[in-house]
């Protein structure tokens, strides 16, 4: 019958908007790829699948196969002179760290969450608070092995187009056996870090333009409830790997959990609101510079398990778009008054300015200009109308939408956010899938 | 608005501290194996990993090295068909490793009970690989921790030898005797120095398991089960049940009468 896949009736992603059926294999060891992939082909496609932190339907595959790689997590080859680390791709981030740390060495970037597979930052070619001196994840790959479902294994290094499609190719170019990058020094695990408060999201831009020149990690937490001469009000948070300190790692648990879903009124318009403000007014009182662990500033919402439950059994949407610097500036204004006038503002909004690092893969989300970031619980169509506004304003200042972020973009949207998907799918794997990827290509 | 430098308390991981030992793991390829190991790589451990696919053994090794292991030795056997010379093959080892600390025996086969009441062979497997084969591994592993007047032997059996149940039975009753044999190593090693442990895990993700529903208060994960049995080769009583409310449920389990019990599918 389905052999090593078994059923899953509730398989979701983050934004845990589509919980549908699928089959799932979870190997343990890389040897059992090859059989598992023979099952896969364009009739009945599947898809490689990691800790499904992405939020929406890029890493779903309904009525389908997926591969859940999570179990195939060992460390191959770690040097700890150089940095060079080779794993398999189930291996999390989280674990990485481990073992990074404690030598002096660091991912080369992090999204906001360590639990990340190795896999799974390529194949979405990850970004962090750290763009514009990092570049992305892909960024720092050196080598990696892709297994195709027409039985054939490439050994990928920069260079190679098939590589340059893999990086940010959504899983749908092959199955990504293990990966080597190359890590970053650390002089301690601790980071020196100033908050700013700004008033206006105008100030926004200043400030970030002063920083990204002093500051190896940047980014601004908006408060988008307000609007008015207050609009996009906020913080800008920047920080250097602090000189001072030891190279302690994280404790591997989240210290709290949400044992289950809130109620759907829990975050509305009223509780953000409210939920914003005392934010603000707290992190304005330690306005100035702080040394922190790497812990609370990389990855402030990983210290609570499963925190996607607090916006309820429906779920919630993340849109995430980034502007060119040209429009960058009226766009997003545009963007926070739409998202005020709509009532329906997220409690956690971030900004942040990409460098103008050249993208390390065909289909990778970020280009030289602003992000901005924001979640929206899942109120049927009225929140589908504000993301169509907001697309406009995105289409319109030349920008483009984030596919690990996305449940819902229309194919146009994705064509013109990313010109080089057709000589990408010269690259695709046919008997791989997505429900997002028969979405933006259909 | 005062500048003032705050701090902000890292949550640092407690690294134990003790002098590096020196480790036994039969059955090393399992998910609740692989945890259990990785605790151990991150102490600085030396171990000695046993199981039957040298490939994979060397796979993990390297993973355990690169987490901090101090040395890490692989022998790939099949486990069942050596355990007559399990005393041979734990002397090469602990000649290896300069001495030994802790065994843990961790191999082990579910098997399924309907083919095993049609097919004497799978019966045979089942008590085999959980009852015949691992004793005899247990046996040699206590008579060097006797010797040594030191170090620990703990094994993994099951809640499903507390109770024969009529969905797996074999399972059960192999699981069961393993308990018991295990029990009495350690009632003959008190006084010693030495221990043995028997570790009952309930439900466990594994992929042993997938295909069956999981998720909610009764299922433990492989990591959850690794560090029940690190901990058991430090201190706890001879029988111990991961995570510890199964010692209640089971003790709840095995006192329903029979004729309430035969009217459940368990």
């Amino acid at each position: 019958m389905n052999g090593p896949f078994h059923s899953d009736s509730t398989l979701s992603s983050w934004g845990r908007i589509v919980r549908d059926r699928h089959l799932v294999a979870r190997p343990r060891f890389g040897d059992e790829l090859p059989g598992l992939l023979r099952r896969l082909s364009p009739d009945a496609p599947g898809l490689p699948i990691g800790l499904r932190r992405s939020y929406g339907d890029s890493i779903l595959n309904p009525e389908g196969r997926v591969i859940d790689m999570t179990a195939l997590d060992r460390i191959i080859a770690f040097d700890r002179k150089t940095g060079l680390m080779r794993a398999e791709a189930g291996l999390s981030l989280s674990q990485a760290l481990q073992v990074l740390v404690p030598a002096g060495w660091f991912v080369p970037t992090t999204p906001g969450t360590r639990f990340a597979t190795l896999g799974g930052a390529v194949a979405n070619d990850v970004h962090g608070k750290n763009h514009h001196t990092a570049g992305t994840f892909g960024a720092s790959v050196t080598r990696l092995s892709l297994l195709r479902t027409d039985g054939s294994t490439h050994e990928l290094a920069p260079g190679d187009q098939l590589f340059h499609a893999t990086v940010g190719g959504l899983g749908l170019t092959g199955v990504i056996a293990w990966v080597e990058f190359r890590a970053s020094r650390i002089p301690s695990a601790h980071l020196d870090a100033e908050d700013t408060a700004f008033m206006r999201v105008e100030d926004y831009f200043d400030i970030a333009a002063d920083r990204k020149t002093r500051f190896e990690h940047t980014m601004a937490w908006v408060d988008c409830s307000t609007g008015g001469a207050q609009l996009g009000r906020g913080i800008f948070s920047a920080a250097n790997w602090s000189p001072h300190g030891d190279l302690a790692t994280h404790t591997e648990q989240p210290r709290r959990k949400v044992p289950l879903d809130a109620p759907g009124f829990t975050l509305n318009a009223l509780t953000v609101r409210a939920f914003n403000s005392v934010r603000h007014e707290l992190k304005r009182m330690r306005y100035g510079p702080y040394r922190t662990h790497y812990e609370p500033f990389l990855y402030p919402l990983d210290g609570i398990a499963d925190w996607n439950r607090l916006y309820g059994a429906s779920g919630f949407y993340q849109y995430q778009c980034v502007l060119p610097p040209a429009s960058a500036r009226d766009g997003v204004v545009e963007l926070l008054k739409a998202i005020s006038a709509s009532g329906q503002g997220s409690p956690l909004a971030v900004l942040k300015d990409f460098g103008s690092n050249p993208a390390a893969g065909l289909l990778s989300f970020p280009m030289e200009g602003t992000t901005l970031a924001l979640d929206f619980r899942n109120q049927g169509e009225r929140t589908l109308r504000l993301m169509a506004d907001l697309d406009r304003i995105v289409a319109d200042a030349g920008g483009r939408l984030y596919p690990a972020k996305d449940g819902r973009m229309p194919a146009a949207m994705f064509r013109a956010g990313f010109p080089k998907w057709q000589d990408f799918c010269a690259y695709l794997d046919p008997g791989l899938s997505s429900a997002f990827w028969r979405r933006v290509s259909a | 608005m005062d500048g003032s430098l705050g701090y902000t308390q890292p949550s640092v991981e407690v690294r134990a501290t003790t002098a590096s030992n020196r480790v036994v793991i039969l059955g090393a390829l399992s998910a609740i194996a692989t945890a259990t190991a990785r605790i151990y790589a991150r102490e600085g451990a030396s171990l000695v990993l046993v199981a039957r696919n040298a490939q994979r053994l060397d796979a993990l090794a390297a993973d355990l090295r690169a987490r901090g292991a101090r040395e890490v030795f692989v022998s790939a056997m099949d486990l069942e068909a050596e355990a007559g010379k399990a005393a041979v093959w734990l002397d090469t080892w602990v000649a290896q490793l300069g001495g030994l600390d802790h065994v843990h025996l961790i191999y082990g086969y579910l098997g399924s009970q309907p083919e095993a009441s049609a097919s004497p062979a799978e019966l045979s497997r089942i008590i085999t690989s959980n009852f015949s084969s691992a004793v005899q591994w247990c046996e040699a592993a206590a008579n060097i921790l006797r010797r040594q007047k030191h170090g620990a032997l703990v094994a993994v059996s099951s809640v499903a030898g507390d109770r024969g149940r009529q969905s797996n039975y074999a399972y059960g009753a192999a699981k069961g005797g393993l308990a018991l044999f295990v029990q009495g190593l350690a009632h003959s090693l008190a006084g010693t120095g030495a221990r043995a442990v028997v570790v009952k895990p309930g439900f466990v993700d594994t992929p042993m398991t997938d295909g069956l529903k999981k998720g909610g208060a009764m299922w433990a994960s492989a990591d959850q089960i690794g560090h029940a049995l690190r901990s058991a080769a430090d201190k706890g009583g001879p029988i111990q049940y991961a995570p510890g409310k199964w010692r209640i449920i089971m003790s709840i389990i095995r006192a329903v009468p029979a004729f309430i019990f035969h009217k459940t599918k368990l």
